[in-house]
């Protein structure tokens, strides 16, 4: 029976994000990038749900729902 | 788990005027995270503010909210402590707000102790205006009225107030995001008037001017220099050199205003 | 019963005018010749639960004014001109974010330090024009301490009714001579209070014109949240530079007053029926004036007196009407001729127009004006 990693949902209100870099840059294991103008999910099952990125975005464009 | 920073913030008001990268965001959601830890009823809290970006902050967060003039966050505060003093009484301005034009108001209330929580933002430039240099922008540092490199030398705001008596002062920056709540909810805990200044970033017309490459480098720099109470204990005067001290400064009892003056309405026999 | 009577200053009848109206909240910052105000307010507010504080300055002063105002006090400051002018940033404020307030200004000479402890009436129009931008303003001239008192009631009840900041403006000699008052006895003023407002928090706005030209105020504090702002706003108080609102606000914060000016505007016509000459006058040199019109009427000269009670807005209907009945005005204050002006723009040449302006320390004297009733052709 393999365990599946639970994954978290990383919601990026794109309206509210002005791209800043902050969520990309200090994201420890780097699951963010910039798509454009705004931030994007890159790679989602590095996510450690450390909430760095919704802790740091200035514009509260970042909802990480995590149980 | 994500935090539900929409319960404090007025339905339609984000995004915020601010630019991209400025720290104010940051700082108010760790003021949204200690009135939700400290369960603040938004119809019993006031949030004062007087001019500048860092004074648009009240707009967002919906409890009674008053945007004043340019300085005078601290007396109109003032006004409405002593009116209604079972109200949390909460004051957000930046470093010019706070220490130049309203310099005056804001060292009396540190002196009278008035039982507020004053949240300053300094982001070491007046921002609204477009970057002139403010009370706290490093001596030889650059902003736009000060092309050549600033001549004067600047505030220490958490020195100020413990020198004007405020009973709590404590200090934070915007990169380490998850302190700032936990500083200003002591601060609001606190009998008495507390400060709380956070340090912060101005990538639009500080940063650029002053050889920050990008916003990143500007977290980086607050990170670099910050330096916790207890870990400066061990430090030499040598390593101390070039940082900042953060966390709580400075915590004492001392009596607060309103009850000071219900003593006088005491007194004078105005309780009956 | 007989009544409660003192024998006061003007400044000592203004404290306890204020007391009377309800007055609970005190903000001031100590100047000459209007601490007498604060003084007595130190003693008497805290009788009564109310709030005095002594700011740091006289901007802070205001600043904690329209704070203990928004938190639901009604609210005092005392000044005079060098406070008047530091507080006109902050009284502007009080007009566009529609806070009501009462400003007591003695008025003294000036400008700048000028002559601390010498009457003047110099400030009627810093109390008008003080302040940067459109607004309305109302201003109250006592001439008595009586009346002090009774102004000081009138000033509150407007200030309520209308949201807004209301001058009083006492000059010097009102402000520091004694006389004889009478107490009010409850109920014997109109004791007016701002409107609370009817509809539950969820629906209320600060600037709701649905309920007229003057919405009402909720009180920080009382349950309901709002925002407060001095930009240029919406009816739910949030900053806007749409320029249809903008416009239709700033017109409306002038309607306040502009549409209720015949309530708004008190004066006080004395032997005016058959007069052939008026004398305008206001505050303490209104009483030199009366003194003349009725020597000069001795004299077989028929003049009569148009006392301003209201200064702002300014009496424009009546001096109007008298400019298409009399041949001249005689307009004696203790200015370079502020009054004079607003005569003449009312007058609009129909009438001549003599001044008499002393700015020396020294009231008006009746002499003066009876000489100058004789120049009039």
């Amino acid at each position: 029976m393999s365990e599946e990693k639970k994954l978290p949902r990383i919601e990026i209100i794109e309206k509210y994000c002005k791209g800043c870099h902050i969520c990309v840059e200090f994201c420890p294991t780097k699951v963010l990038e910039m798509k454009g103008f705004v931030a994007s999910v890159k790679d989602l099952e590095k996510c450690i749900k450390c909430m760095q990125c919704e802790l740091r975005c200035p514009d509260f464009a970042i909802k990480v729902h995590a149980e | 788990m994500a935090f539900d920073y929409e319960k404090y913030i007025r339905p339609g008001k984000l995004p915020h005027i601010w630019c991209p990268g400025c720290g104010h965001g940051i700082v108010m959601k760790g003021l949204i995270r200690a009135m939700d830890s400290l369960n603040l009823v938004k119809e019993e809290t006031a949030i004062v503010s007087g001019i500048g970006c860092a004074s648009r902050l009240p707009g967002y967060i919906d409890c009674c909210t008053l945007h004043t003039a340019h300085g005078r966050a601290a007396a109109f505060a003032t006004g409405v402590k002593m009116a209604k003093p079972e109200m949390n009484v909460i004051l957000v301005g930046g470093d010019g707000d706070g220490t130049a034009i309203g310099g005056n108001h804001f060292i009396h209330a540190c002196r009278r102790n008035i039982n507020m929580t004053y949240i300053i933002l300094n982001n070491y430039i007046y921002g609204m205006t477009g970057g002139q240099f403010s009370p706290c922008t490093p001596t030889g540092h650059k902003a736009s009225t000060t092309p050549y490199g600033n001549p004067d030398p600047g505030f220490d705001i958490a020195k100020l107030a413990i020198g004007a008596g405020a009973s709590f002062v404590a200090r934070g920056t915007a990169f380490h995001a998850n302190q700032i709540d936990k500083l200003i909810a002591e601060a609001i805990q606190h009998k008495g008037f507390s400060v709380v200044e956070i340090l912060d970033d101005c990538p639009t017309t500080y940063g650029r001017r002053n050889k920050y490459k990008s916003v990143i480098e500007m977290m980086n720099r607050l990170k670099e220099v910050a330096v916790p109470v207890k870990a400066a204990e061990k430090m030499t005067a040598e390593q101390l050199q070039g940082k900042v001290l953060t966390g709580v400064l400075h915590k004492v009892e001392r009596p607060e205003y309103c009850e000071e003056y219900a003593k006088v309405i005491e007194r004078a026999g105005g309780n009956k | 019963m007989s009544k409660k009577v003192g024998f006061l200053q003007g400044n000592e009848a203004a404290a306890h005018g204020a007391l009377y109206a309800g007055c609970k909240f005190f903000a001031g910052y100590p100047i000459t010749p209007s601490t007498e105000v604060s003084e007595v307010l130190s003693i008497e507010l805290p009788k009564v639960g109310g709030k005095f504080i002594q700011m740091e300055d006289e901007i802070g002063a205001m600043a904690a004014l329209l704070g203990g105002a928004l938190a639901g006090q009604k609210a005092l400051t005392s000044t005079s001109g060098p406070g008047l002018s530091l507080k006109q940033e902050l009284i502007g404020y009080g007009c566009i974010a529609e806070i009501p307030c009462v400003v007591y200004n003695v008025m003294r000479g000036g400008p700048s330090t000028g002559m601390p402890t010498g009457p003047s009436q110099s400030d009627v129009m810093c109390a008008k024009w003080g302040t940067h931008g459109d607004h309305a303003t109302i201003a109250l001239m006592p001439a008595s301490v009586q009346e002090t008192y009774d102004m000081i009631v009138r000033a509150f009840n407007l200030a309520e009714k209308y949201r807004m900041p209301v001058h009083v403006l006492p000059d010097e000699i009102v402000a520091h001579m004694r006389e004889r008052i009478e107490f009010r006895e409850p109920g014997e003023l109109e004791v007016i209070d701002r409107t609370a407002p009817s509809v539950p928090p969820s629906e209320y706005k600060p600037y709701d014109t649905k309920f007229g030209d003057v919405p009402p105020l909720a009180a920080f504090g009382s349950g309901y949240k709002f925002h407060v702002t001095g930009l240029n706003k919406l009816p739910d108080g949030f900053p806007t530079t749409k320029a249809e609102y903008v416009q239709a606000e700033e017109e409306r914060q002038i309607r306040k007053v502009t549409a209720n000016i015949d309530e708004i505007v008190e004066f006080e016509e004395f032997k005016l029926e058959d007069a052939e000459i008026c004398v305008v006058a206001y505050g303490s040199t209104s009483r030199s004036a009366r003194y003349a019109v009725n020597e000069a009427r001795e004299q077989g000269i028929k003049v009569g007196m148009f006392r301003i009670k209201t200064f702002w807005p300014f009496p424009d209907k009546q001096i109007k009407a008298l400019a298409e009945k009399v041949k001249g005005f005689i307009v004696p204050e203790m200015n370079l001729g502020m009054c004079s002006l607003e005569v003449e723009r009312c007058a609009q040449g129909k009438a001549q127009i003599l001044g008499i302006n002393r700015v020396d320390g020294e009231p008006i004297n009746p002499e003066q004006i009876i000489e100058k009733i004789k120049e009039v052709k």
